[in-house]
């Protein structure tokens, strides 16, 4: 089974806009959170209070209703390479011993990554496709928004985002999320957030041009020796079509907390089916199995 | 070094990250694994406060591979310039430098200068009954020289008295080695940060030095940023583009605000306050506070000018311009000393705006001690901050050693306009002053501090008016004539800007500060300033797009003076006026012309001033710099690698350890920095120091985080900063976690003689025991920016701090001092005090 649901450009015509999307290079973050407080105080989005959480400084912890873009921090352990004059075998048990938990020395070093993360305005958003009352819908930027006044709170949305990012807001019961600040878009603005950002972390523009910055960024800190360097949703063949928001690591997805092969569940629904079935089946095979068995 | 510029300065660290993705290499020595470590291509810790050893290391690593830019050394530098006989080193004192009076704890100055000079201080004059300490005792400005040249010079630099070698024999202890001991970091790190220094200067590259309050507060902070001052005069770094000295201030306007102080010692334009029974007149004023020779030679031009911008008609040649009105200074009412007399009961009130000495100030908890001793007090804040509310609710109410009933001081608050509220200058580090439009009014009752200063003078002067005391003249006598506008009557920011530009007869607004007259007909009120409403502009107001002009930008914003944006910029050129390299060319001698041209930039020296001009005997004032001397604030022209006279505790930076430390200074028996100023009474109890009685065993560090704003006024309040770092947090290194106990996330107890707060706990591989003299030093950090008010609350950081201040500015030691660490949660109510108690007296720190 495939589902197409292309509303844009099509749907547009000659009113659709070149598509819009963020190209965020990890490499240039400084940590600021800036864009968190400028994407909260433009587009009101409620303070949150988590407490102290212990995850370096992350104390906003995730995206969610209330929480649009998100900086996360992660502390890694680089243990003493052969740079540092050890031999290949030393640093290769050293390595071994750092993931093994022995505490840094003065030969290790460190490494803290920042990045800020935000809706991926997926070309095949599952959010969108699951909708049962329209509130979300593409718009001529080929962005993914909810309409605050049409959302019912119904909550497809939530379990079909395969990145987590829309949530319902617990007072209220609708569903909210980053808009790519469609407002500021409508009038020629740059989002907020990366308004905001001072390296030039957070970049936006027209997809196309962000992604083949993007090809050009990675290229160039390949180049440079940083070997783990990578793009995400980038590629347009990916299980989502490619995200309209577009990032580069510095360490795999998961380091990040990001799914490394996120997938429009809308999209699997078949193999989803085919996977219960078989899941099922099986499952029945030893139901009947263990019963057999416990009779006997 | 010493700076967090990610964090703290994010928006400046924008061009580091563009330098960096140009190929710039950033190196960030600090004692933590910061957010600009993070993005550093290297990292090097060192123990908090042997900043002096490392950057010692350095000057002796370019000493010994010869490294140093010998031609720029030699012509713009005092390194040729021959010392008195009678000077001795520290380095053959013990610690000390010649002059050392043990029994009043000062340094005669007099043998640190050049030989055939008869006394340190400015034109020859000690502040005499100086009861006045630091810089003002020395005058900050320099001496007396004739033809503005030292007397005795060795060009080949290697006359045993000359600068140059006694700089390097000063530092030639500070090995490697010795580095490694000292600081914590590896010889490895070390060299490799020396390495890429001297690779990345001379004349085809230059490097840049970053420094913030990582350096200044210390009780040698002074003297780090003379230590890094020398490295990079050594390596010819200075008034080239690329170089420099880029000293962070604390946040937005502290520019702004030393520029046209609010410090207690100087008057707009760095001059000097007057002393009340040294500067009797203006002539002495003049005569003594300003060597005759370089661009202070001026100095009662600027004096005449600003008299004349305060007391307009008033101020005659006949009546000295008003000089009498001035306020006098008569002793040291720096913050520190101010506050202890606040707590003795002899200051009755005081004015308290955009600082919260209740969170912020170290040894914050006499601060609020202090505070409820007076009779009266006035918050301007945007928030009830916890300076306006000690008198109602603090750790001392909880501890029960203050009732609020008890406390008489009548609290005044006046809510204060934000920024986008009201117009006005910001200055930023480089000097750039950057004019910002009112977006909307301010709420309620609140207004901007002009508009409070303004009708504060005018309503004072209302009621003097009439008066037949003389002492009520200096108020009466004020310009205080700003045309107002709009509802609240808010006076013209930019006609206040007007006036500190400076005009002419005319009123046309003055050029630069070149044009001064002493005669009082260029009323200015600040000659740095003179130029920035040139042509009746206001040249802050600009703001054409880099893209469309030359890339210095000259037309965004301005620079004082003269809109110049690298200072000593002649220093680009080589002494005949060439650019030292094709690659930094920036400015350079147009001998057709007659000019100095360039790139862009004003230049900073006499426009016309050719190359091989040579003053003559007796010549003042500009005319007494040489024209291949670009340094011209030194009545020399040179750079002082060597400082013969200005500062308090040497002309040399020595390692000293901190007051409170826990490692015996590895250089000798002195032990920490001996001018430090100290405060001892029981309400500043210090911890026992380097002693085997381990009761205060670790070192602690109190800092700033990007999320808040210093003490939490402009942060904690606003939902959306408070949740980014909601609660006081600690940070250790999982060594020590497991050396207490420390749970992560959990709570821990910090203690020092003067107070014990409580601070979830954070263990991270950020912070890292460094191995010091055979055992692991472990660092306690703490951002400081919590207290009782606001959104998110708790225990200040800054209660912890004692107070102990360098000599020559009064700042105070922040980033080290002696603590120790527990796991769990601070006693409650009297218990508190209790438990400090204990520490005392098992520290033998007594009262």
């Amino acid at each position: 089974m495939k589902l197409d649901v292309q509303t844009w450009p099509v749907a547009y015509a000659a009113e659709a806009k070149p598509r819009k999307g963020f190209f965020t290079d990890t490499s240039l973050c400084i940590g600021c959170k800036a864009c968190e407080v400028a994407c909260k105080e433009w587009n009101h989005v409620p303070a949150e209070q988590h407490g102290f959480s212990g995850k370096s400084y992350d104390n906003s912890l995730a995206l969610g209703a209330d929480r649009w873009r998100h900086v996360a921090f992660i502390e890694q352990r680089i243990p003493a390479g052969i740079d540092e004059g050890t031999t290949l075998v030393e640093a290769a048990a050293r390595a071994e011993a750092i993931r093994a938990g022995a505490p840094v020395t003065a030969r290790d070093g460190m490494r803290w990554l920042m990045a800020s993360d935000v809706c991926k305005h997926c070309t095949h958003a599952a959010c969108l496709e699951v909708c049962p009352t329209g509130a979300l819908f593409r718009t001529e930027f080929g962005t993914v928004v909810v309409q605050e006044d049409v959302c019912n709170g119904c909550g497809y949305c939530i379990p079909a985002c395969p990145f987590g990012v829309i949530e319902r807001r617990e007072d209220d019961g609708r569903a909210f999320k980053c808009t790519l600040c469609y407002d500021r878009l409508k009038v020629d603005h740059t989002p907020a957030c990366a308004q905001a950002c001072p390296t030039e972390s957070i970049q936006f523009g027209d997809l196309e041009a962000m992604r083949e910055r993007a090809d050009h960024r990675v290229a160039q800190l390949r180049e440079r020796g940083e070997d783990t360097a990578q793009l995400y949703l980038s590629d347009p063949d990916d299980g989502i079509g490619g995200g309209g928001s577009i990032f580069l690591l510095l360490d795999e997805p998961e380091v990040y907390g990001l799914p490394p092969d996120p997938v429009d569940p809308v999209r699997s629904v078949g193999e989803t089916w085919r996977a219960s079935l078989v899941a099922a089946a099986g499952l029945a095979v030893a139901i009947a199995g263990a019963a057999w068995g416990g009779r006997r | 070094m010493g700076s967090n510029m990610a964090e703290q300065h994010p928006v400046g660290f924008q061009w580091v990250m563009e330098a960096k993705e140009r190929g710039a290499k950033v190196i960030h020595v600090d004692p933590r694994f910061t957010r600009t470590s993070a993005v550093a291509d290297r990292h090097v810790p060192i123990r908090p406060g042997s900043d002096i050893a490392f950057v010692g290391g350095l000057i002796n690593y370019i000493f010994e591979h010869k490294a140093w830019f010998h031609e720029y050394v030699e012509h713009y530098t005092n390194a040729p310039a021959i010392i008195r006989e009678d000077f001795a080193d520290s380095e053959d004192g013990d610690g000390f430098f010649s002059g050392w009076n043990s029994e009043d704890g000062r340094y005669d100055t007099t043998s640190w200068g050049y030989e055939a000079t008869e006394s340190g201080g400015p034109a020859g004059t000690h502040a005499e009954h100086a009861d006045i300490s630091g810089e003002q005792s020395q005058g900050g400005h320099g001496i007396e020289l004739d033809r503005g040249e030292p007397p005795h010079t060795d060009p080949t630099m290697e006359h045993e008295r000359s600068v140059l070698q006694i700089t390097r024999r000063h530092f030639a202890r500070y090995t490697p080695e010795l580095v490694s001991e000292t600081c914590g970091c590896t010889v490895e790190e070390f060299r490799a940060v020396a390495e890429a220094l001297c690779a990345n200067s001379g004349r085809e590259r230059t490097s840049a030095l970053v420094y913030a309050v990582g350096w200044t507060q210390h009780t040698v902070g002074v003297q780090n940023i003379r230590a890094g001052s020398i490295l990079q005069m050594l390596l010819g770094n200075m008034g080239r583009p690329g170089g420099g000295i880029l000293a962070l201030r604390g946040h937005a306007n502290i520019q702004g605000s030393t520029d046209i102080p609010t410090l207690y010692n100087i008057l707009p334009g760095y001059i000097p306050m007057p002393h009340p029974q040294t500067h009797p007149d203006l002539d002495a004023f003049v005569e003594q506070s300003g060597p005759p020779t370089g661009a202070w030679g001026g100095l009662r031009r600027y004096v005449v000018s600003m008299l004349k911008a305060w007391w307009g008609d008033a101020a005659t040649a006949e009546n000295d311009f008003c000089f009498d009105h001035l306020p006098r200074i008569n002793g040291d009412h720096s913050h520190y000393a101010m506050m202890m007399k606040m707590l003795d009961g002899d200051v009755q009130g005081m004015f308290c705006v955009g600082q919260n000495p209740a969170v912020g100030s170290a040894n914050a908890k006499l601060m609020r001690l202090a505070l409820a001793k007076l009779d009266w007090l006035v918050v301007r804040d945007m928030q009830m901050i916890e300076s306006a509310e000690f008198w109602r609710d603090s750790p001392e109410h909880e501890s029960g050693e203050v009732r609020a009933q008890d406390i008489k001081t009548e609290v005044f608050f006046l809510p204060a306009a934000a920024h986008t509220e009201k117009e006005g200058c910001f200055t930023n580090t480089q000097r750039l002053l950057q004019w910002r439009e009112k977006a909307c009014e301010p709420p309620g009752d609140a207004r901007s501090e002009l508009h409070w200063i303004y009708h504060l003078g005018r309503l004072v002067r209302e009621k003097l008016a009439g008066s037949e005391d003389p002492r009520d003249r200096p108020i009466l006598d004020l310009t205080w004539d700003y045309p107002v506008s709009g509802p609240n009557e808010e006076p013209d920011a930019a006609a206040v800007l007007r006036e500190i530009g400076g005009h002419d007869a005319d009123g046309h607004g003055l050029p630069s500060y070149d044009a001064l007259t002493d005669d009082g007909t260029t009323p200015c009120g600040s000659w740095i300033h003179a130029g920035i409403y040139a042509g009746g502009v206001n040249q802050a107001a600009r703001r054409r797009p880099g893209a469309e002009q030359n890339w210095i930008a000259p037309e965004w914003g301005w620079a004082w003076p003269k809109n110049i944006r690298t200072l000593y910029n002649r220093a680009s050129a080589d002494p005949q006026g060439r650019p030292w390299s094709e690659r930094k060319r920036y400015l350079w001698w147009d001998a057709g012309e007659g000019r100095w041209t360039g790139v862009g930039d004003a230049p900073d020296f006499p426009a016309d001033k050719d190359p091989g001009y040579r003053p003559p005997s007796g010549a003042r004032g500009l005319d007494a710099i040489r024209g291949d001397t670009p340094f011209m604030l030194e009545p020399d022209g040179r750079a002082w690698m060597y400082v013969p006279a200005g500062l308090v505790d040497g002309p040399l930076p020595v390692h000293y350890e901190p007051h409170e430390g826990l490692v015996r200074n590895p250089l000798g028996n002195q032990q920490s920095n001996p001018t430090r100023q100290q405060f001892s009474r029981p309400a500043n109890l210090y911890n026992p120091t380097a002693t085997d009685e381990r009761v205060f065993p670790y070192v602690l560090s109190t800092y700033r985080l990007t999320e808040h704003h210093t003490a939490g006024g402009m942060s904690r309040t606003l939902p959306f900063l408070a949740e980014l770092q909601p609660e006081f947090f600690c940070e250790v290194s999982p060594a020590l976690a497991a050396e207490r106990g420390l749970e992560h996330a959990g709570w821990a107890t910090i203690v020092t003689a003067r107070s014990a707060v409580e601070a979830r706990v954070m263990v991270t591989d950020r912070i890292r025991p460094l191995r010091i003299q055979g055992r692991d030093l472990h660092l306690v950090g703490a951002p400081y920016h919590w207290g009782g008010a606001g959104l998110a609350t708790g225990d200040s950081a800054n209660d912890l701090l004692p107070i102990v201040l360098d000599a020559n500015v009064h700042i105070n030691e922040y980033k080290v001092t002696t603590c120790d660490i527990r796991a769990g949660r601070r006693p409650r109510g009297p218990e508190r005090l209790a438990l400090v108690e204990d520490y005392r007296r098992r520290g033998g720190v007594n009262p």
